[in-house]
């Protein structure tokens, strides 16, 4: 490559000739980063120091008071405390079944392809149709849960218009005690829609660890006279352990992330009930136009999903390494 | 003999029952969504709700999506179909093209600064779109790309994950191959196009596969750029639609054929996306 230019007399230092050679590869890709990742993120930061007026016709420094100001907000301890709730709810559930789901998709049998064919076909579903294939069944006047519950001789739930104690007026421990007594139905909705789509995915991805555990371990397990529920307790869950690990942080991340299945079941309602922390940012910027501080609510989103994707980042290492 | 075989495919019974029963189940909310929406509209407006069961399936709503207006000022599902697939083959090819050149310099380039600008990528990975959403809406809103295909797109045709997931599939082409091309003449793009490519070509669908489940599936972001119902995605008009209590049952048969092309495609590629599940963290 350099002897044309050699020839001339002039000689570019090797490192320079190393990245012009580079350069095309990568450029695309860094444009495109440096406009809307990296200078996104550290345009949120600056945007968390202004406060403005409704029109954004003024703005005004106030340095790292607004980020005190939000982050203490009860607005927002509430809509984290919602998110918390609803990473509880979606996540441990869609973990429990899909792992029932995987262990008896694992079964050789004719046929089985079908049953983990249809196991994962939630993972296909947008949340936007997830969330209609649930209010199919929840909506007040056409949902039909509500008639069957009343089949059973039960009250009927206003489910999608019900917050429970996100909404009802309790202090202290109150609240408390509340979170189990006065449920919050809302949230409870959005998240058994989370939890069909949740368990789509990790079905897909405990079959996979299934699959990684040497049959060997089961036939000593046979032979020291374990049944079917020891080993499952002693061989397949110890042994899945880092798949549900794993599972459990991409479920967490996605319980950050939600946004449409609220949008489309309950618009963040009623009052705050589902208000989740990405709901609140598109609710304050794009509903109150107050970019700063719905800015200072994206870093702290930012801050709490870096520590849980450094952490699947580990597992993922983890994986490969000792496979 | 086939006394045996009987009694093994009985003792198989239980298995297959609890397998159907399960399978029954999770299928029940996709289940009734097809039921309501094969009923007329008169009989959501009553009570009790439409019965699981439509006795004369009305067909027609699959087809009225297409009607221009269809009285709710949307263009029909039609056109958001479209506007989704335009949409997510940009963003497929986009970020099949972008990663596969800066995955080549990766793996087969040496320069200063490589393993920081490598880490970097990485980096974005841990940058989800939400937190970056404002001042990407500014940018887009200065670029006057409101309710352009160019706006739903621009911020997605760059991609970490694709990056890494290619770069180590290209470590594993052994280092002679690289070698006895350039002997041969080959030049870095004539490696890259016809030896690194047609290598990688399963770690490639991995990555479409990933990228065009992502880009149709998106909300926030269509939600945020498309004010004009022309330029709404499928999930943004299916979402607008429910909100329309005449046209329930439309929007139901929309959200049927939204769903199916994407049942096919995963069901088509699961063992590329279970790949892909291991190979690097997935966005939502």
């Amino acid at each position: 490559v350099s002897a044309p230019a050699a020839a001339k007399g002039f000689v570019l230092p090797k490192g320079a000739r190393q990245l012009l050679r580079a350069l095309p590869f990568l450029a695309p890709s860094i444009v495109l980063f440096g406009t809307f990742v990296f200078y996104p993120l550290a345009k949120s930061v600056y945007l968390g120091f202004y406060i403005e007026n409704p029109f954004r016709t003024r703005q005004i420094y106030v340095g790292f008071d607004q980020y005190g100001d939000v982050l203490a907000s009860s607005e927002f301890i509430s809509s984290l405390l919602v998110t918390a709730t609803f990473t509880l709810y979606t996540v441990v559930p869609a973990l429990v079944i899909a792992t029932f789901l995987a262990v008896i998709a694992n079964q050789k049998l004719a046929g089985i392809a079908v049953f983990r064919t249809i196991f994962a076909a939630p993972l296909a579903a947008s949340v936007a149709i997830t969330a209609v294939f649930w209010l199919v069944l929840l909506h007040p006047t056409i949902g039909i849960l509500n008639e069957a519950i009343e089949n059973l001789g039960l009250a009927r739930v206003d489910w999608l218009n019900d917050g429970g104690w996100a909404v009802a007026e309790h202090g202290g421990i109150g609240k408390l005690t509340s979170w189990i007594s006065d449920p919050n139905w809302a949230l409870l909705s959005v998240s058994m829609a989370t939890v069909w789509m949740n368990i789509g995915l990790f079905t897909v991805i405990l079959l996979a660890g299934l699959q990684t555990i040497p049959n060997e371990l089961y036939e000593s397990a046979r032979v020291d006279g374990a049944g079917r529920w020891a080993q499952f307790w002693h061989v397949t869950l110890p042994m899945l352990s880092p798949t549900l690990f794993f599972a459990s942080v991409v479920g967490v991340i996605f319980a950050f992330q939600a946004f449409g299945q609220v949008d489309i079941m309950t618009g963040g309602g009623p009052v705050d009930a589902t208000n989740v922390v990405i709901y609140s940012i598109y609710q304050e910027a794009f509903e109150n136009f107050r970019y700063g501080a719905a800015s200072v609510q994206a870093i702290a989103l930012f801050v709490i999903m870096l520590g849980l994707t450094l952490l699947q980042f580990r597992l993922v290492r983890g994986r490969i390494f000792y496979r | 003999m086939t006394q045996g075989l009987a009694i093994r495919w009985l003792r198989r019974v239980p298995a297959y029952a609890v397998l159907t029963l399960c399978a029954a189940v999770l299928m029940f909310p996709l289940y009734v969504t097809l039921a309501n929406s094969l009923h007329p509209i008169a009989e959501f407006l009553q009570n009790p709700p439409p019965s699981l069961w439509p006795s004369h399936p009305q067909w027609d709503n699959y087809f009225a999506g297409g009607e221009e207006g269809g009285g709710t000022g949307g263009p029909g599902v039609t056109r958001y179909l479209f506007n989704s697939i335009t949409v997510a083959t940009i963003i497929t090819l986009g970020q099949l093209v972008t990663s596969t050149l800066a995955a080549y310099a990766f793996a087969f380039l040496r320069f200063p600064g490589r393993v920081v600008l490598f880490a970097i990528f990485l980096a974005t990975m841990m940058v989800p779109l939400e937190v970056a959403v404002i001042p990407n809406f500014q940018t887009i809103q200065w670029l006057h790309w409101t309710d352009s295909y160019q706006g739903l797109v621009a911020p997605f045709l760059a991609t970490g994950f694709g990056t890494f997931l290619l770069r180590q599939f290209f470590l594993t082409i052994p280092t002679e191959l690289k070698d006895a091309a350039e002997m041969d003449g080959y030049g870095d793009y004539r490696f890259l196009i016809h030896v690194a490519v047609p290598l990688a070509r399963s770690a490639l669908a991995t990555l479409a596969i990933f990228a065009f489940l992502q880009a149709w599936n998106q909300y926030l972001w269509p939600l945020l750029v498309t004010n004009d119902p022309d330029m709404r995605t499928v999930q943004i008009g299916i979402g607008a639609e429910t909100q329309q209590p005449f046209r329930i049952n439309i929007a139901f048969a929309n959200t049927i054929i939204a769903f199916a092309p994407m049942v096919l495609l995963v069901v088509a590629f699961q063992r590329y996306l279970v790949r892909g599940l291991f190979g690097g963290s997935v966005k939502g």
